[in-house]
């Protein structure tokens, strides 16, 4: 291969590679903030589906692609607010909570889409590239890194701020502490149920705009089950991560590589490997990422534990 | 009855229900401004439950509080600290994943406030830390310190939020001897600067040291209150109790016979891999109780699970009945007439969700008369759970409950009367009375003596002195994984044991023959 082709796969890749990245970003990120402080989410899966079809129906009917990122976090919004209900003040199993949100998600959004789009095979207008003047001229990087969509960019403020909150306000102490020993917050005359909640929906915000980015800015369309396994993918990015949002970022863009390579590869006439075997590259990732990482364990110690008040 | 000259805490008639459970019952206290209280009772009298009250965390069915002559909101933890009410709570409100300086910012001032320095927080601590003499360091993770450690950062998180009464829910509990001392001097500095100490406690000699004034709880009620140097410690325990407690155990049986049990050379890692236990040996007879006297950490927890075969032995022999056993698995060692009381059995003799009853057959359940073909003989086992429960008076809410539902002291005597029911000719004690109450106390020392009466031969790990004291017949002294001397059980030489305990006696005379001249145990601090 010549060095210009490799510059060209190479800047490809590595532009693929934070696109298909920024929907687990934001995932990951808001999964963080719930298992933080102790809840469990596993139903992530089931709200990004529900972002990615409300996004999409919203856009579709209105023709504005701003409402339809609003209409994926406010229906995260909600579907994280089922959750907590069950999981933080009625103490239910988070996990059997979380199946169930899991399976809502994909059997309403099939539902739904069957019941009302599928003969119309009408796509919406997608997020589209925002050139950053003069960056967006380097040759490789430019392509690379600054011709993106704006919710791509945004996954770096948004991590940065993530942080910040976790780290360096009284709220991120809190929601830490509230993880680790909800009775050392609850003594104080904090509510651990509040904290509890205000994380669990934080995370359904920021699932459900990570499920809207597949439907309007990766696809231009819903497809049954679009999510394929992201939100399973991004609890485990938050495994790998140790609970970082910073950590997110980067296991994310790493799974992200998986996902891009896998595309590349594919569109390669000269890899001769089964297609199935390149799309099955970030799932398998995911299972050796969980291996190495098994001696690591420093999760939150009340993850999945419900408190009960005295 | 005695009254306080100037009470700044009233609690009146404070009555909390939980369930069928009355927990207190019309408990009334009265606490003058600067002095000592004490607080005491056996475990589930309802002592923690009225300082709970007292600090907001729990609200009573019934009462008022008033402090300073203003009645207190019930209910309200904010309400407490306003009025500069805090507690050092039994198991300690710090969270480990935070730094000691983030603990004394939790639940401080509004969500949204930044915290991007920390300094002048560490300024305060370190402040407070030197005027009162606890050492604390304000960026240091709390999962990495010390029990001891982290009481003192808990007392200190109490004056950082400026409290002017202190409850501690019985503080000495997990600390060792040395440490409870400082405790203690402590306790007496924070009244000389005009603060309330209100302290938890069943442990009498303590009560006796620091208090002024103390109150005996009793089934959810005060049943008795009187200034410290007007009762004596027989006294506040038959309140404690409800009855007459003899404070002296039967004489000492006769002389040893055979040996039942050896070790030689012992050496094991602890949980990190590094060696915990290195060189031991010794011999135990029927009929005979050894002690192991030691400061917590110095390899004697080591020693007792390797004895019970739960960790291996890197190098070294124990026999039993002149049988070798150290290498068999600890299903085979569990065939075998040995017994194990661990330390803290909540966590390390129990199986907490399961019932009594599984409790009870944890290491025979695969045998007669429990067990036939593989089926559980349940009658049987409730049956012997009966027994158990009865012969050791364990309070419970019937043998199919969950033995988390015990109190820590009724947990402990219920693993105490399993061991003994195993008819084991060598018994392992490791902290047999730590944590639990003056009857429950009582009960078990005297269940120890009689297996001893029995012939059979024990190992008696603690570091309760007076336990040592009052059931040895020799006290074997362990210091960084050696033995390091014997003494025979005579209070005389407790100076002597406490040199031996902190190693000065060992660092003195290795100083002594590394630079001849230096004798003082002084010099190597």
């Amino acid at each position: 291969m010549q060095i210009a082709s490799m510059l060209d796969f190479l800047s490809t890749t590595v532009g693929a590679d934070w696109r298909l990245a920024t929907p687990l970003i934001f995932a990951a990120t808001g999964e963080a903030i719930c298992e933080r402080a102790g809840v469990l989410n596993i139903g992530v899966e089931g709200i990004m589906l529900i972002g990615a079809f409300s996004g999409f129906a919203t856009s579709h009917a209105t023709g504005d692609l701003a409402l339809g990122f609003g209409a994926g976090m406010a229906s995260g919004f909600l579907t994280a607010l089922v959750f907590a209900v069950f999981a933080v003040t009625i103490k239910a199993n988070q996990i059997v909570a979380g199946v169930a949100i899991n399976l809502l998600g994909l059997g309403l959004t099939s539902f739904l889409f069957r019941t009302y789009f599928i003969s119309t095979g009408r796509g919406v207008d997608i997020a589209r590239p925002l050139n950053i003047p003069f960056l967006s001229d380097i040759p490789y990087l430019g392509p690379a890194l600054f011709q993106q969509n704006l919710l791509v960019y945004a996954t770096i403020p948004v991590v940065i701020a993530a942080w910040g909150v976790l780290f360096r306000t009284s709220y991120g102490l809190t929601i830490r502490a509230v993880g680790e020993h909800p009775k050392a917050v609850d003594v104080t005359g904090k509510s651990v149920a509040l904290y509890r909640y205000s994380a669990v929906l934080i995370g359904g915000v920021l699932g459900g705009l990570g499920g809207a980015f597949l439907t309007l800015a990766h696809a231009n369309q819903f497809v049954e089950n679009i999510t394929s396994g992201r939100g399973f993918i991004a609890l485990s990015i938050v495994v790998f991560a140790r609970w970082s949002p910073i950590g997110v970022f980067f296991v994310s863009l790493l799974f992200g590589l998986f996902y891009a390579l896998q595309l590349q590869l594919q569109a390669d006439p000269n890899v001769r490997v089964p297609y199935q075997a390149l799309q099955a590259l970030p799932y398998l990732t995911t299972i050796v990422a969980l291996m190495l990482v098994r001696n690591r364990w420093d999760a939150p110690s009340m993850l999945g534990i419900p408190y009960w008040k005295a | 009855m005695s009254v306080p000259s100037a009470p700044i805490l009233q609690m009146e008639n404070i009555s909390k229900r939980f369930g069928r459970v009355a927990a207190n019952a019309a408990a009334s206290i009265e606490v003058g401004e600067g002095e000592i209280f004490a607080l005491v009772g056996e475990n589930g009298a309802g002592k923690s439950v009225l300082m709970s009250i007292l600090c907001g965390v729990l609200r009573p069915d019934a009462g008022r509080i008033l402090f300073k002559g203003q009645p207190l909101k019930l209910g309200s933890p904010l309400e407490a600290t306003r009025h500069r009410i805090g507690m050092v709570h039994q198991h300690f409100m710090l969270a480990p994943n935070l730094t000691v300086a983030e603990n004394y910012l939790l639940g401080q001032g509004s969500p949204l406030r930044l915290l991007w320095r920390t300094t002048d927080v560490a300024g305060r601590i370190a402040e407070l830390s030197r005027r009162y003499g606890l050492e604390v360091r304000p960026d240091a993770f709390v999962r990495d310190l010390s029990v001891g450690e982290r009481q003192r950062v808990e007392i200190l998180r109490i004056l950082f939020q400026g409290a002017e009464l202190i409850v501690l829910d019985e503080p000495t509990a997990v600390l060792t001897p040395g440490e409870t001392d400082r405790l203690l001097k402590l306790l007496r500095e924070l009244a000389r600067d005009r603060k309330t100490v209100i302290f938890i406690s069943h442990k009498l000699d303590e009560v006796m040291r620091v208090s002024d004034r103390v109150s005996v709880m009793r089934d959810g009620r005060v049943v008795f209150s009187a200034s410290t140097r007007d009762t004596n410690p027989r006294e506040l325990a038959r309140q404690m109790v409800g009855r007459d407690v003899p404070t002296d155990l039967p004489a000492r049986a006769a002389s040893p016979g055979e040996v039942v049990f050896s070790v030689e050379n012992l050496h094991c890692r602890n949980d990190l891999g590094l060696p915990a236990v290195r060189g031991v040996s010794f011999v135990i007879r029927q009929g005979e109780i050894i002690g192991v006297a030691g400061v917590s950490g110095n390899g004697q927890s080591e020693l007792a699970r390797a004895l019970a075969g739960l960790i291996p032995a890197t190098e070294g022999t124990i026999r039993l009945n002149g049988e070798e056993i150290s290498g068999l698995s600890s299903h085979a060692i569990n065939r075998r007439p040995i017994a194990h009381i661990p330390e803290d059995c909540a966590a390390n003799g129990v199986v907490p969700q399961l019932p009594l009853t599984e409790n009870a057959i944890l290491q025979r359940y695969d045998r007669a008369p429990f067990a036939t073909l593989g089926l559980l003989n349940v009658r049987a086992i409730e049956s012997h759970t009966q027994a158990l429960v009865e012969k050791f008076h364990v309070r419970t809410d019937g043998i199919h409950a969950p033995i988390q539902s015990l109190s820590g002291g009724n947990q402990q005597k219920f693993v105490v009367a399993r061991e003994l029911a195993r008819h084991p000719d060598f018994l392992i004690v490791n902290q047999l009375t730590r944590g639990i109450d003056i009857g429950a106390s009582e009960l078990v020392m005297q269940a120890i003596l009689e297996q001893r009466n029995l012939n059979k031969a024990i190992l008696l790990i603690s570091t309760e002195l007076e336990e040592l004291f009052a059931l040895c017949d020799r006290i074997l002294v362990m210091y960084d994984g050696r033995l390091v001397g014997e003494l025979p059980p005579d209070r005389g030489r407790l100076e002597e044991l406490g040199l031996l305990m902190t190693g000065e006696a060992i660092e003195a005379r290795r100083l002594r023959e590394a630079v001849p001249g230096a004798v003082s145990g002084d010099a190597t601090q």
